[in-house]
């Protein structure tokens, strides 16, 4: 009988038997399509550094005409539900303790007197520094209304406006549309990164990683029918969700939709790569799913998602090199919204490739290694 | 070596020895029912075994018997207290080692015992005279440091057994306590529960193992939830008083002759032992057809005693036919050499422990070759070397005339393994399994075809096909497992414990297969717990503390243990024997 060391017929047969499992399996389909599915609706929805629908108290010792107008403002914008009127210094600073509102206005008495007088008005703003990040956009809403009022004081004097901010690639600062080409990555990275590391340790547990083993198939054979089924799914949910972006929420897709394509299936095998890894040194289908989250929680932290890349320590900026997510944030961000160059998808496509052929050598050696 | 544990003496109230009273019992889960209508007595200063095949319920009525399920219907008390309304007393009166190690691995000896006593809400620190006897008991004392999931198969048992009789109960159960220990391990395990029994104690001790219940004083036999026996076994073997034979010496052409005994309308079950071939025959079926046979054989036809074994299979209604359907489609193997199998020196060692130290053997095409050893003594290791499953450190093993290491491909091409667990694609169909293995091995088009159609028709697994491998009954599980592993036709065929768990119906139909197989020339690997399977190889190799110590026939080993005070030992006899010997050379020479 011949046997060569790669057997399409083998090949096929372990291809097949992948999907299957993946397919055939309730538990593998609701982990790899609900979830990432699920995560993108509320992450999109839900998850945004807007301030909306919060309390505001006020304890206005002036009755004059000014505060009036102040206070008609607050009760008129969007971002608040409700102005509390308090009577007390004291209970102002209880609410803010309890955390029912996050940012309190002291009016004195001599508000409105003073800017009768032709002064500037003062008051008081007080702000829940636990919610530090809302608390200043707050601050910033209440600076605006503050404004505005004054507009009012001296309608004939044209108040010169000393900048004028213009927010390019995303004028109107539509949280959304920064935060769901990022999901696209993370969401594609978890399930590749799932699949793939349950893959071994499930035969393990069954025994059927032994009775493959006493086979003719050669070890670039597994990984292969190993990483194909996840190539598959992850590029697909990548897609999936590339496509909802664009026809769901709206946002502008501008770059070249080849070149993501490509570095989307770079970035796919990058991780299956890491996720047969996992797998090869699992014992139970536990441990790889524990060593999954352990890398991919970090990679996700580290990647340039939440904070830049730029403000980290220098050490693991060179980390950060090696995690493929990086590469691929910098590809998806720029093709949606600024029509990144192809040159410039190229310098951030290279290590992508790099990435990919490292992990699955690594792979390749892991599993060969269990073979002691 | 006599030790001693002093148990509480056992309330002897009313002439009463009553421990367990079993009455009307029914238990199912959703539509499966796991016992039926059953009932039944235990008595103090008993052993009672309680037998059956996996499935039959042993482990459902342990667990009621010790509160931990309620029945459907029916009711049992145990010293006395109802299972259900006096559950924590049930507690306290009995003691429980269940089949899983239910033990810390992560915990040493002296830490398990010491957190049981304690959640026994006993103080540890006042009881270490209680301590130092069951050390002492068990013979655990020198290894109180080890972690529990260091010890051996046997030891761990012990250190359960241990913390069960922590509370001194008043009824011992232990659930399949022998399962995965080694003869040597086992025989110190009886030696102990003899010691409690007859201290008053009530033991029961569930098995799926026929040849234990021989050494129970009473048995329940247990079949699909349903009761077949109740009493000393010697009352049902003695049923069977007259009806078994064995056919001695016949050697080389024992296989056959199986076959044809087993094909003759008046038997109802043979297996083969060493070089003969024991029958038992049909309930008032004459000896002429067997003796015909042994005429024809020119061999000789000896009345034996009946075994338990025996009456079970007789009360199932006999064991399967003698013809292997899946051999006869099987053409005969050549091979260019006669040596199928041969490893030369070979070692394994992981770190500074040696787990196969220099072993070499050759084995002949057409033998089946069984490797025996204690747990832990480096059996499962020389197995996986030898299909390629580990790199040896040293040595080489070669299948078929090809180097495992150097022709890596070829070697596994010509080799099929069946593991422990039939380990099959459960997420997948039966179909999909099949297809799988062919696949696997490189078969393509119309062979593939008829192999696949082949295999379903040999085994039955028509009506299957869609099912996954975990809905299908053990048998056809086993079918479906021999099929993968004989899709691609190897030369060699390896088995690794392959009937542990399996009820000897299906272990039987198992080896009429295999016998088949090697009558056509495949050669067979097998490890074995079981000391019965052992009788069906040719040749055995014993390995004890990493080394081989003995090769032979089934009958020469049985030979050289041989004594004054046992003239006819059995396998397992043999079995202890040479590894106590072993071991004994061992500690003179360091």
């Amino acid at each position: 009988m011949l046997v060569s060391s790669f057997s399409f017929t083998r090949l096929r047969a372990q291809f097949i038997k992948e999907v299957l499992s993946v397919l055939r399996d309730p538990r593998s389909r609701m982990v790899v399509f609900v979830p990432p599915i699920l995560q993108l609706l509320v992450f999109a929805f839900a998850a945004t550094l807007e301030v909306r629908n919060v309390d505001i108290a006020v304890y206005n010792q002036d009755a004059g005409r000014w505060s009036h107008e102040l206070i008609q403002r607050l009760n008129s914008a969007h971002f608040i539900t409700r102005v509390r009127h308090v009577d007390s210094q004291r209970h102002l600073h209880e609410l803010i303790d309890r955390g029912e509102v996050i940012a309190a206005l002291a009016i004195p008495v001599d508000f409105s007197r003073t800017i009768a007088a032709g002064d500037s008005g003062l008051a008081q703003v007080l702000v829940d520094g636990r919610r530090s990040n809302s608390g200043q956009i707050t601050v910033a809403y209440l600076s605006t209304i503050a404004a505005d009022v004054g507009a009012e004081v001296t309608p004939d004097t044209q108040a010169p406006v000393p900048v004028v901010v213009r927010h390019w690639f995303n004028p109107n600062l539509i949280y959304r549309w920064f935060i769901v080409p990022g999901l696209t990555g993370i969401l594609a990275l978890f399930s590749a990164l799932l699949i793939t590391s349950l893959s071994i340790a499930r035969e393990r547990e069954l025994g059927t990683f032994d009775q493959l083993l006493v086979s003719p198939t050669s070890t670039p054979e597994i990984i292969i029918s190993k990483s194909l089924p996840a190539l598959a799914i992850g590029t697909l949910l990548g897609l999936f969700m590339v496509g909802t972006g664009v026809f769901l929420f709206g946002i502008p897709f501008t770059g070249s939709f080849g070149l993501l394509f490509a570095s989307l299936v770079l970035f796919i095998l990058s991780v299956v790569g890491i996720g047969l890894m996992i797998s090869a040194v699992s014992m139970t289908q536990q441990q790889a799913i524990l060593g999954a989250f352990a890398i991919g929680v970090p990679a996700v932290l580290m990647s340039g998602f939440a904070t830049p890349v730029e403000n980290m320590p220098v050490v693991l900026q060179w980390l950060a090199q090696a995690i493929p997510l990086t590469h691929f944030l910098i590809i998806v961000e720029g093709s949606f919204l600024k029509t990144m160059p192809p040159g410039d998808i190229l310098a951030s496509l290279w290590p992508l490739a790099v990435i990919a052929l490292a992990t699955l050598t690594m792979a390749t050696v892991f599993v060969r290694g269990r073979l002691q | 070596m006599q030790a001693s544990l002093a148990i509480t003496a056992v309330p002897t109230g009313a002439g009463e020895n009553t421990a367990v009273i079993i009455e009307g019992v029914d238990k199912h889960f959703g539509n499966v029912q796991a016992l039926q209508s059953l009932s039944a007595r235990i008595h103090y200063g008993r052993l009672t075994g309680l037998v059956g095949p996996d499935g039959a319920g042993k482990t459902t009525l342990m667990r009621i018997l010790t509160g931990l399920l309620v029945p459907n219907t029916g009711r049992v008390t145990l010293a006395g207290f109802d299972v259900v309304k006096d559950n924590d007393a049930i507690h306290v009166a009995s003691g429980y080692m269940p089949q899983r190690f239910g033990l810390y691995e992560d915990l040493s000896v002296m830490e398990n015992m010491r957190l049981y006593a304690q959640l026994r809400g006993m103080d540890a620190d006042r009881n270490a005279d209680l301590f130092a006897e069951l050390l002492d008991f068990t013979r655990l004392g020198p290894f109180t440091k080890r972690l529990a999931g260091k010890l051996s198969g046997g030891m761990k048992q012990k250190l359960g057994l241990a913390c069960a009789l922590m509370a001194r109960p008043k009824v011992l159960l232990l659930d399949e306590p022998g399962v995965g220990v080694d003869p040597v391990s086992r025989q110190d395990l009886w030696r102990m529960v003899q010691v409690l029994t007859d201290e008053g104690m009530a033991v029961v001790w569930s098995t799926a193992y026929l040849d234990e219940a021989e050494r129970c004083e009473s048995v329940l036999l247990l079949n699909q939830g349903k009761l077949l026996f109740d009493g000393p076994p010697q009352d049902l073997t003695a049923q069977l008083e007259g009806r078994s034979f064995r056919l001695e010496d016949i050697g080389t052409q024992r296989r056959s002759i199986l076959t044809e005994a087993l094909d003759l309308d008046s038997v109802s079950d043979g297996v083969i032992q060493g070089a003969g071939v024991r029958v038992v025959l049909r309930v008032g079926a004459s000896t002429e057809q067997i003796q015909a046979l042994a005429d024809q054989a020119q061999v000789r036809l000896a009345p034996v005693p009946a075994r338990f074994e025996d009456a079970f299979i007789d009360l199932l209604g006999g064991g399967p036919g003698g013809s292997s359907t899946l051999a006869e489609r099987l053409p005969p193997i050549e091979l260019g050499s006669d040596i199928a199998v041969s490893c030369h020196s070979l070692t394994k060692r992981f770190g500074d422990f040696t787990a196969t130290d220099n072993v070499s053997f050759e084995v002949r095409k057409g033998e089946i070759f069984g490797l025996l050893g204690p747990n832990g003594a480096g059996k499962s290791t020389t197995f996986k070397m030898l299909c390629g499953l580990l790199k040896p450190t040293a040595g080489e093993a070669h299948v078929v005339g090809h180097d495992l290491r150097r022709a890596t491909g070829v070697a596994k091409s010509r080799l099929g393994y069946m593991a422990q667990k039939f380990s099959l694609y459960g997420l997948l169909s039966v179909r999909q399994n099949l297809e799988f293995s062919a696949g696997v091995y490189q078969l393509e088009g119309n062979t593939r075809r008829e192999r696949i159609a082949g295999m379903i028709e040999t085994f039955d697994l028509g009506k299957w096909l869609s099912a996954t491998p975990d809905s299908l009954p053990l048998g056809h599980k086993q079918r479906l497992a021999l099929a993968c592993a004989l899709m691609h036709r190897p030369p060699v065929l390896f088995l690794d414990e392959p009937t542990s768990g399996v009820d000897p119906i299906t272990r039987r139909e198992f080896w009429i297969h295999i016998n088949g197989l090697a009558r056509k020339g495949v050669t067979i690997m097998v490890t074995t717990h079981f000391m019965d399977e052992a009788e069906y190889c040719d040749r055995i190799a014993i390995l004890s503390r990493a080394q081989l110590i003995a090769l032979d026939t089934p009958d020469a080993l049985k030979r050289s243990a041989i004594s004054p005070e046992r003239a006819d030992p059995t396998m397992e006899d043999a079995f202890i024997h040479l590894v106590e010997s072993a071991d004994r050379e061992m500690k003179a020479t360091t």
